[in-house]
């Protein structure tokens, strides 16, 4: 195994189940995204999406299953996935009353970052934040905290994303950078795991979609087949409610 | 090596520090709360000048702890309440680096507010604190705090009324710290030499290297969700 | 995986009805022979009269409540590393079972205080240490009723099972040296009683078999509901 990540896969979920009390949120769930991949996964509130990306970065603790990321055990070898992997949640992840350097600042020491600086002066860049970068994050806007939230998730240039809708909250502009910032590290970055419910944005982004429902995948389909009214088809019987 | 585990350390400390500069939402009001304790107390006992050496350790050992359980509270909600623990948990450290982080931040805080209460408490009740015995006694007996009270504060951030579980979590198991404290503290007061103090400080010390390794141990299973 | 549960729950039931009935039957037999014992059996201590006889409640009490905490730290190990929940409702079980005696200990504990030593409560080690380890299990049964529902809540819980436990020994140390300052004066008839007799060492060895198996008793009974109720949530999310 002197090569781990060449033939593996990006994400590999096997038998996932996760419980609130009586509230079963994943149920036996299996998902593989290759390298190279760019998924969308679509699913109604409460389907699982959020657990499921929380899961994959290891703030939540799975009842059962197996979750490998660039073929490391998420049981053993969390540490090293987490050099990888970039998130981005609900949350802005962010001290509101340190400014938009000190955050990031932060990040970089945790992250153990070369040349911090210069990432730092590149992923506000990337944002169209470079003004604000001596102003504590409380007094941004709220679209403008996502787009922090953001730079704060590529500044280790991450080799996976995994995006919790991250459509909402951000304006045309801010999405077109977000789309742009994914292409510019383009290099480096081999997967991206994003949850959704946005049809457009979704389907502009991924090279294949998924839904979940009910703590499962329940539908996967190559973008290059697919019949948006279809696919729209499919989610309402799979959700019962329209996309 | 030490330095790839001390860093990020640091790094958290120093940035809880410089949100407690911005926000001065712990030292300060839990200074003033502690001072309220003692008043209280001094009304509670009425302690006669002769009696002031007797009752002093336990009023100030008693502001110190309420003033530590008010400070721990708050180094948790506050990571909670913005989410940005999430943040940290997504940091390619370990989960006992993150502990550590936290346990110095919140042991500079409480060492912050004992090094403010002591002169205040000096002046009221007509006793200086400032011996080396009870420095010692202090900043073994916080840490041993700090090191109990980061993963209680950790899991109490995500229960329901968490500002009554966490005293309730933290009080007993916390106490032989409490007792070794005050009898350190007194038995200073009444001139006793190092080898009586020295009992309890190594009482203590044994307490805080227990509950750092076990605590550190258990806060892997506390953090996640 | 549904029908599984089922088919568990079904055998598990089976279980309890066959070998439970018997067991019960047993410890409700020893109960009586041993109240037999203490009651009638036993003779009355010259000291201190009749009350001496709380002592063969009140030791074996004690010595069922420390087993019952004992289990709950090995249970709780057993869960951080493994994960199961079985250990964790076994943790669970003997932790409420514990609160329950410790309880009756600190109250046998007052009954004998008061004649004996002339009050009703005294801070000597032991009775402090108990008390301490009685607010530790409260607050365990507490953090269940507060905390997240889920695994989340049963880490807590088994992280203060183990806390909890090592802190023990350290509150004992520490009320032990402080008592060595402050020592507590005793008006009652003593209680130095000196070494037991024969018969009534005897009394007090059987009273603790009685009570360790009205206590297996009660673990068994309480872990298998709290095992049924576990499946029955898992049955209840994996509802198809």
């Amino acid at each position: 195994m002197s090569q781990p990540s060449r033939d593996s896969l990006a994400i590999k979920v096997k038998g996932l189940s996760k419980a609130f009390g009586r509230t079963g949120v994943l149920r036996n769930l299996d998902l593989e995204v290759p390298w190279g991949e760019f998924l969308a996964i679509f699913g109604a509130n409460g389907s699982g999406k959020t657990t499921l990306i929380r899961t994959l970065a290891s703030l939540t603790r799975p009842d059962s299953g197996q979750i490998d990321v660039a073929g490391l055990s998420s049981r053993r070898e969390g540490e090293k996935i987490r050099t990888i992997i970039g998130v981005v949640t609900h949350n802005i992840l962010l001290y509101e009353e340190l400014t938009v350097y000190e955050n990031l600042k932060f990040y970089g020491r945790m992250f153990a970052l070369k040349d911090v600086d210069q990432r730092i002066n590149d992923a506000v860049g990337q944002m169209g934040l470079s003004h604000r970068m001596h102003q504590r994050v409380r007094i941004l806007s709220h679209g403008m905290q996502k787009r922090l939230s953001i730079a704060r998730a590529l500044l280790h240039h991450p080799s996976i994303l995994l995006l919790d809708e991250p459509e909402s909250g951000l304006d045309q502009e801010a999405l077109g950078l977000l789309q742009k910032a994914i292409g510019i590290t383009k290099g480096s970055l081999r997967a991206v795991l994003m949850t959704t419910h946005n049809v457009e944005y979704g389907l502009s982004m991924a090279d294949r979609v998924a839904i979940i429902a009910d703590g499962k995948i329940v539908h996967k389909e190559s973008k290059e087949t697919l019949d948006v009214a279809g696919f729209r088809n499919t989610y309402l019987h799979f959700t019962g409610s329209a996309l | 090596m030490i330095r790839n585990f001390l860093g990020p350390i640091w790094a958290i400390a120093w940035k809880d520090i410089l949100l407690e500069i911005r926000t001065k939402e712990i030292v300060t009001p839990v200074v003033v709360f502690a001072i309220l304790v003692v008043v209280i107390f001094n009304f509670a006992i009425e302690p006669t000048p002769q009696m002031v050496a007797a009752v002093a350790p336990g009023i100030l050992w008693v502001a110190f702890t309420f003033a530590g359980i008010l400070g721990l509270n708050r180094t948790f909600s506050l990571e909670k309440d913005k989410g940005s623990l999430d943040g940290l948990m997504l940091c390619p450290v370990s989960r006992d680096t993150i502990y550590f982080g936290k346990v110095l931040g919140s042991y500079l805080f409480m060492l912050a507010v004992e090094a403010i209460m002591l002169p205040v408490f000096a002046v009221l009740f007509n006793l200086s604190l400032f011996l080396p015995e009870v420095i010692l006694v202090a900043a073994t007996a916080t840490l041993g705090f700090a090191a109990v009270g980061t993963v209680f504060s950790a899991m109490a951030a995500n229960t329901r009324s968490r500002e009554i579980m966490l005293p309730v979590l933290f009080f007993p198991i916390a106490l032989p710290v409490v007792i070794a404290a005050v009898e350190g503290t007194a038995g200073t007061l009444r001139g006793d030499g190092w080898s009586e103090i020295g009992r309890w400080v190594q009482l203590i010390g044994v307490f805080d290297v227990i509950f750092l390794v076990v605590s550190g141990f258990a806060f892997h299973f506390a953090l996640e969700e | 995986m549904t029908t599984g549960i089922k088919r568990t729950i079904t055998q598990e039931k089976v279980v309890l009805s066959s070998y439970t009935n018997l067991f019960l039957l047993g410890v409700l037999v020893l109960m009586v022979f041993n109240l037999y014992l203490i009651f009638v059996w036993v003779p009355t201590d010259q000291n201190l009269g009749n009350v001496q006889r709380v002592f063969y409640f009140h030791v074996p009490i004690a010595w069922v409540g420390f087993l019952a905490f004992f289990i709950v730290f090995i249970a709780s190990v057993v869960y951080l590393i493994r994960g199961s929940e079985k250990w964790d409702a076994l943790a669970y079980s003997a932790a409420e079972i514990g609160v329950l005696f410790t309880s009756l200990m600190l109250l046998t504990g007052i009954l004998w205080a008061k004649p004996v030593w002339g009050v009703w409560w005294t801070w000597d080690a032991r009775l402090t240490t108990t008390l301490i380890l009685w607010f530790i299990y409260v607050a365990y049964l507490m953090l269940r009723a507060y905390a997240p529902r889920g695994s989340q809540g049963a880490r807590y819980s088994a992280i203060l099972g183990i806390i909890g436990f090592i802190d023990v020994p350290i509150v004992y140390f520490a009320v032990n040296w402080w008592r060595t300052l402050h020592p507590e004066y005793v008006v009652g008839p003593a209680a130095e009683s000196g070494s037991l007799e024969t018969s009534m060492l005897v009394a007090l060895l059987i009273s603790v078999v009685t009570f360790t198996a009205l206590f297996s008793y009660l673990l068994t009974q309480r872990y298998s509901l709290r095992w049924a109720e576990t499946l029955i949530e898992r049955l209840h999310y994996n509802r198809v």
